[in-house]
């Protein structure tokens, strides 16, 4: 779609209308309030804030202390702004017998995220690339299969999985869960490299061929080189899926290695203790940051990303 | 590329051919095999027998699903998701589809615009959930204030009530999804020609008769994938409602996903969870068939 260049082109429009106000040159201006356009902006402006709402919740509600909070609503701006229950959440809340607040998670999960973009990446795309350029018989039957597979509820696979992984003696630990992330990023990732793959000129590869080169010689040296934008694609998306999972976080580790998702879960919805609405809001908005990090600065690529995993099938 | 499978299949010893991509596809073939066929049989094969805590192959029949189809907690599950689903389909595609034919109105700022819309997607589940949670507290969030505002008598507190507990998990999944249906809608609508406008202008159509009768007809494909997924990500439905109310008011809010891991993993009646999570199946078999028979049947 041509849209990422036409919001370029809006954004870099706005600032030439404030200097066309100035004076009557240029072409003729059109009408800029016209009802038409007072109902767009409108509608659209009422939307955005109603979905900025539960950010500015979070982000106000993590820097007032207890006192405020009992005596005011959620929307209201702090009086006082105090980072303690940013700190709090960080380093000392509790879940369970651990009181080292969300880091134990945070490191969690960044030891979780990690390996498992990495490897469920580099499956991913030598499979997309064997499927695209080094076609053997049978294996789109098991490509139809990884495709349909994607649509199998997860709890349907979640005990096998167990079973395979306790075999193995992964069961309980980041391994595992590693191995259990790449297993169902491997469908959407492979269509994803498979289609790329597929749309480069095939020139290149009998070039490469004929040169002399093989199959990891080619994968190496000419595709993946060719094809760092959808390896930054399939990045975010693995980043932001892996990092937001909590089914598999539950099912695959114990206490000690939970993802950041459980263990905020976990301290938001003990039973145990007063509720510090504060502190539980900065650990949620701690667990959002880094998505929302990897949305902001990726921008259109993101966007990419999903329709890339929104057109499976 | 037809072409490369026909001459490896005439050749002989042809297992090692092409050794390379073979064992580069070691992965691929053993979670579509192991994972995906295996496993999905062995949880429907295991569903037939009376495992508790460790799987047995001791085979009881249709036991377990009578069991399940007579348990109330099993019953509201299903209930919730269709009213969920239902609910979550139609607005959804409702609210998607009218921003992205606001964003499509050649506007200023439709960068900024989709960003916002877009953000909580990149949210997980929990921190929809608890965000949420927190916004609907009736002692300090929605129905606070509005009380505060004069309205004393107002009552809007859906996660502490049985009734409408489904509608507060619905205002938060909407939220979050809302944003990238409207993003395969609107690459939906800048895939249709603008020539398609400009005969619709020339002929005097109203712009909403364009959309409903021409527009949207148009855009059938993106409707089916859109719709596709939405549906696939209701029938997940997990994580929003353990961070949000954790199937409480009571049993109010349980939803299926909920009711699997909870009978394999807390209750320990495996049984149970097999049998339900193979009513998922059954149930995303229901939605997936047809319109993989459509999608596909219709083109060969």
């Amino acid at each position: 779609m041509s849209n990422p260049a036409t919001l370029a082109a809006t954004v870099v429009g706005a600032d030439a209308v404030a200097g066309s106000l100035s004076g009557p040159h240029g072409p003729r201006p059109r009408v800029t309030f016209s009802r038409r356009n007072i109902i767009i902006y409108g509608t659209l402006t009422v939307v955005a804030l109603y979905y900025l709402l539960p950010l500015y919740v979070m982000v106000v509600t993590s820097l007032k202390g207890m006192p405020e909070i009992r005596v005011g609503n959620v929307f209201a701006p702090p009086l006082e702004i105090t980072f303690e229950p940013w700190v709090k959440a960080w380093a000392t809340a509790c879940t369970g017998l651990n009181c080292d607040g969300l880091s134990r998670g945070f490191w969690n999960s960044v030891r979780i995220t990690v390996p498992s973009v990495i490897l469920s990446i580099a499956i991913a795309s030598v499979n997309g690339y064997a499927l695209a350029n080094w076609r053997f018989k049978g294996a789109d039957i098991f490509f139809t299969i990884l495709i349909v597979g994607a649509f199998i509820p997860y709890q349907v696979m979640i005990y096998p999985i167990v079973i395979v992984l306790r075999e193995i003696g992964l069961y309980g630990s980041l391994g595992g869960l590693v191995i259990v992330h790449s297993i169902f990023g491997m469908p959407i990732l492979t269509l994803l490299f498979r289609n790329y793959f597929a749309s480069l000129p095939e020139e290149l590869f009998k070039a490469a061929r004929v040169d002399g080169a093989g199959f990891w010689g080619i994968y190496f040296r000419i595709m993946m080189p060719m094809s760092l934008p959808i390896f930054v694609v399939a990045m975010i998306l693995q980043v932001t899926g892996i990092w937001n999972d909590f089914l598999f976080g539950v099912v695959y580790t114990k206490p000690d290695t939970y993802p950041m998702t459980v263990q905020l879960n976990n301290i938001v919805n003990s039973v145990q203790g007063v509720k510090e609405y504060n502190v539980n809001m900065a650990a949620t908005l701690i667990t959002g940051l880094v998505p929302l990090v990897v949305y902001f600065v990726s921008g259109k690529l993101f966007v990419r990303g999903i329709a890339a995993g929104a057109v499976k099938g | 590329m037809s072409m490369s499978e026909s001459t490896a299949a005439r050749r002989p010893g042809q297992l090692f051919r092409n050794l390379n991509a073979k064992i580069a596809s070691i992965p691929m073939i053993l979670t579509a095999l192991v994972i995906f066929v295996g496993g999905t049989l062995w949880t429907v094969l295991y569903s037939f027998t009376n495992s508790k805590l460790l799987p047995r192959l001791n085979f009881v029949g249709l036991d377990q699903y009578e069991r399940l189809w007579s348990a109330p907690r099993w019953l509201t599950s299903i209930e919730n998701l269709i009213t969920y689903g239902v609910l979550s389909l139609i607005f959804s595609l409702t609210i998607g589809f009218l921003l992205a034919a606001l964003l499509d109105q050649k506007i200023r700022f439709e960068n900024a615009f989709r960003t916002i819309f877009l953000y909580p997607f990149a949210l997980s589940f929990i921190v929809t959930g608890l965000v949420w949670q927190w916004i609907l507290n009736p002692d300090f969030g929605v129905q606070h204030i509005v009380r505060s505002l004069g309205w004393e008598s107002f009552v809007f507190n859906p996660l502490y009530d049985q009734d409408i507990v489904i509608y507060g998990i619905l205002i938060a999944g909407l939220w979050q999804g809302t944003g990238l249906v409207m993003c395969l809608m609107l690459a939906g609508l800048r895939g249709i020609d603008e020539d398609i406008w400009k005969a619709a202008r020339v002929d005097g159509i109203p712009m909403w008769k364009t959309y409903l009768f021409i527009v949207i007809p148009m855009m059938r494909p993106v409707f089916i994938t859109t719709l596709v997924i939405i549906a696939s990500g209701i029938v997940r439905l997990y994580d929003l409602v353990v961070a949000q109310t954790s199937g409480g008011p009571g049993h109010a809010s349980e939803v299926p996903a909920k009711y699997v891991y909870d009978y394999m993993f807390a209750a320990q009646n495996l049984g149970q969870g097999f049998a339900a999570s193979t009513m998922m199946l059954v149930t995303v078999g229901i939605i997936i068939v047809p319109w993989a028979y459509l999608e596909f049947g219709r083109r060969r």
